[in-house]
C-alpha cells in the first residue's frame, strides 16, 4: 500500500494537536494547565494498563502498586540521592518495572477473576510498606521535603517548578515517548501475538505461542509504563503518599480505560480526561463526591460498557 | 512471653474468625455467580451501624439477630437491581460495578451516621475478664468466637442438608444443568447473595462491639478476606475458613516479633502459597 492512510491518521493528528496546544486553549475554557498535566499523567497510566487489559485481555486490578512504586522511586531519588528530575523518572520507572518482573512469575498462570484478585492483593504489600516505614517514606503523611528540580540542558536551564507550562511540556514529551513505544510494540509481531492471545488463548497456545511468557512480558511492559506515569505524578504534586498505591487507585485506572474505550488506542486517555475533570468538579461541589464517583462507576458499567470511543465507532459503522 | 504469644494467638484467632466470616460470604457469591463483591465491606459496615441504631429499641440480642437479617434484605434488593445485570459478562464489569457500589455504601454510611467513630454498647457482663491470669479472655471475645462458630456450622449445615444448600453446591459445579433440571437459577443466585451478605452483616455486628464503628470499618477487612480465599483455595469453603484462621493467627504472632509487618505478613504467605501450590491449600486442580 505505502503512503499515509489519512483516515487512519486523523485521530492521531487531532489528539496530538489538542495536547500540544493544551496550555493555550484549556485556560480559555475555564481549566488550568495543571489539570491538563493531571489528565496526561493519569491518561498515560490508563493507557499503560490498557496495554494489558485491552490488548492482551488480562484483567489487572493492581496497577496502582506500580504507579505508586514509580512515584516513591522518583520522590525518594530526589529527596535522598540526587536532586535530578530526569534521574528521578528513570529510577522510579526501574523500581516499578523490577517489582513487576519479580511478582510476574507468581501470577501469570492465573486468569480472569483470579488474576484480578491476586494482583489487587499483592498491591497491598507495597501499600503497607509505604504506610509503615515511617522513617524513610514519611508513612501516612507522605513523602515531603523535596520538589521537582530544574532541567539542565547544558546550554540552558528550565525552571519546571514554577513554570507550569514548561512542566506540562516535559510531561508531554515523556508521554509521547512512552505512547510512541507502546504504539510501536502493538504494531509489531509481538503486539499482534498479544492480540491473538486476547482473542483466543487456546488457539494461540496450539500455534506454539508461549502464552504465559507473553503475558509476563506484557505485564512487565504495562507496569513499567504505569510506573513512568507514577514518577510524573509524584513530580506533578511534589509529594507522594500511600494512597497512590491503594487499591482504589487501581479501580480508577480501570474505569478510565473502560470509560474511554478499551478497544481503542486513545480511549483510556479520553476516559482519564472525563474522570479527572469530573472528580475535580465534584470534589469542589460536594462533600459526598465519593457517592457520585461510585454511581458513575455503576452507570458506566450498566450503560456505557464499550466506552465513549466504542459508541462513536459503532455510530460511524452504522 | 508465653502469655504474650498466647494472647496474640488468641487475638489472631478472633481476627481470623472475622476474616473467615467475611471471606465465606465472598466465596459463596464468587463460586456460584463468578462475582467478586468489592462492596462486601460496605455491607459489613451497614450491619454494624444497623445494630447500633436498633439496639436502643430491641436490645443487644435483638440487634444481633435483626441487623444481619436486614443487611441481607438490602443485599437481596441490591442483587435484584444491580448485580444481576452483570452475570455472565466479562468479570471486569462485575468488578467495576461492585467497586462503585463499595464507594456508594461507604459514603452513604458516612452520610447517614456521620464520619466520627461511634461507641457501641456491649452488655457489661460480657466485658469482664474471665480469669485474672488470662486477662485477655474477656467474655465478649469468647462470645464472638462462639457466634462465629455457630454461624459457620450453620452455614455448612445449610449447604450440606437443606434443599437450598444442595442446589447452591450443585450450581457451583454446573449451573446450566441445575437450570435445566428446573431450578430457578435467578432465585438461587439471589438467595445465595443474600446468604453471603448475611454473613457480612453478622461480621459487622460483631466487629462493631470490638472495634467501634467507623464508615471505613469494612474497607480494612476486605483485602485480608481476599487473601484468605486465595490461600485457602478458590472454590473451597473449608479452605476459605482455614485461610481466614491461618492469616489471623499469622498476623497475631507476627505482632509479637515484628510489629511493623503485621499487615504485610499475610501477603507474603499468599505469595508463598501461590509459588508452591497455585490452586491454594484446599483448592481443586484446574478450576481457575
Amino acid at each position: 500500500m505505502g503512503g499515509v492512510n489519512l483516515e487512519k491518521q486523523a485521530p492521531n493528528v487531532v489528539v496530538w494537536l489538542l495536547l500540544l496546544a493544551l496550555p493555550y486553549w484549556l485556560p480559555a475554557i475555564g481549566g488550568y494547565t495543571e489539570l491538563g498535566s493531571r489528565v496526561v499523567v493519569l491518561g498515560l497510566a490508563a493507557m499503560s494498563l490498557n496495554f494489558l487489559l485491552g490488548y492482551t485481555g488480562v484483567l489487572s486490578f493492581g496497577h496502582a502498586a506500580y504507579f505508586g512504586l514509580g512515584a516513591y522511586g522518583a520522590g525518594m531519588t530526589i529527596r535522598y540521592l540526587v536532586p535530578s528530575t530526569g534521574l528521578g523518572i528513570v529510577i522510579g520507572t526501574l523500581v516499578g518495572t523490577v517489582a513487576a518482573a519479580i511478582i510476574g512469575p507468581l501470577i501469570i498462570r492465573l486468569r480472569g477473576v483470579y488474576f484480578a484478585m491476586v494482583t489487587i492483593a499483592f498491591g497491598q504489600v507495597f501499600y503497607f510498606i509505604a504506610f509503615r516505614w515511617n522513617s524513610v517514606t514519611g508513612g501516612d503523611d507522605g513523602l515531603t521535603g523535596w520538589t521537582r528540580q530544574p532541567l539542565h540542558f547544558g546550554f540552558a536551564t528550565v525552571d519546571i517548578l514554577h513554570n507550569n507550562v514548561a512542566f506540562y511540556y516535559l510531561i508531554l514529551a515523556v508521554f509521547a515517548l512512552a505512547v510512541g513505544v507502546m504504539a510501536w510494540l502493538l504494531g509489531s509481531p509481538f503486539g499482534r501475538t498479544l492480540i491473538a492471545i486476547r482473542e483466543n488463548e487456546r488457539r494461540a497456545c496450539f500455534l506454539g505461542i508461549p502464552v504465559d511468557q507473553h503475558i509476563w512480558i506484557s505485564w512487565v511492559i504495562s507496569c513499567g509504563f504505569v510506573s513512568v506515569a507514577g514518577a510524573l505524578y509524584a513530580l506533578l504534586n511534589n509529594f507522594v503518599d500511600p494512597r497512590a498505591l491503594y487499591w482504589s487507585q487501581s479501580g480508577d485506572f480501570v474505569i478510565m480505560a473502560v470509560l474511554g474505550g478499551m478497544r481503542s488506542f486513545w480511549g483510556p486517555l479520553i476516559g482519564a480526561a472525563i474522570f479527572v475533570v469530573l472528580q475535580d468538579y465534584l470534589s469542589s461541589q460536594t462533600q459526598n463526591w465519593m457517592s457520585f464517583v461510585g454511581l458513575f462507576f455503576v452507570l458506566v458499567v450498566l450503560f456505557f460498557p464499550r466506552g465513549v470511543l466504542g459508541i462513536i465507532r459503532r455510530r460511524i459503522r452504522a | 512471653m508465653t502469655q504474650l504469644i498466647l494472647f496474640n494467638v488468641f487475638n489472631g484467632l478472633i481476627v481470623g474468625a472475622f476474616y473467615a466470616l467475611m471471606a465465606l460470604g465472598l466465596s459463596l457469591i464468587l463460586n456460584l455467580s463468578g462475582v467478586i463483591n468489592f462492596a462486601h465491606g460496605g455491607f459489613l459496615a451497614i450491619g454494624g451501624y444497623l445494630a447500633f441504631t436498633l439496639i436502643p429499641y430491641v436490645g443487644f440480642w435483638g440487634g444481633l439477630i435483626l441487623a444481619p437479617l436486614l443487611t441481607a434484605l438490602i443485599g437481596l434488593l441490591v442483587e435484584r437491581v444491580l448485580i444481576r445485570r452483570v452475570y455472565g459478562r466479562d468479570p471486569l464489569y462485575s468488578l467495576l460495578l461492585t467497586f462503585g457500589l463499595a464507594f456508594m455504601l461507604e459514603d452513604g454510611t458516612r452520610f447517614i451516621w456521620g464520619a466520627q467513630s461511634l461507641p457501641y454498647q456491649v452488655p457489661g457482663w460480657l466485658l469482664s475478664p474471665l480469669s485474672s491470669s488470662y486477662f485477655f479472655l474477656t467474655g465478649y471475645r469468647l462470645f464472638m468466637v462462639l457466634i462465629v462458630g455457630i454461624a459457620v456450622i450453620g452455614l455448612f449445615l445449610i449447604l450440606g442438608r437443606t434443599r437450598l444448600g444442595i442446589r447452591i453446591r450443585a450450581g457451583t459445579l454446573d449451573l446450566e444443568t441445575v437450570s435445566v433440571l428446573g431450578v430457578n437459577v435467578r432465585m438461587l443466585r439471589n438467595l445465595n447473595f443474600g446468604l453471603g451478605i448475611y454473613l457480612a452483616g453478622l461480621a459487622g455486628v460483631l466487629a462493631a462491639g470490638m472495634l467501634g464503628l467507623q464508615p471505613t470499618i469494612g474497607t480494612s477487612l476486605i483485602m485480608p478476606s481476599f487473601v484468605a480465599i486465595i490461600i485457602g483455595g478458590l472454590g473451597s469453603l473449608p479452605g476459605t475458613l482455614l485461610g481466614g484462621l491461618l492469616i489471623g493467627v499469622a498476623s497475631g504472632v507476627t505482632t509479637v516479633f515484628f510489629p511493623s509487618a503485621t499487615e504485610a505478613v499475610i501477603y507474603v504467605m499468599m505469595a508463598a502459597v501461590l509459588l508452591i501450590r497455585p490452586r491454594g491449600l484446599l483448592g481443586e486442580e484446574g478450576r481457575f
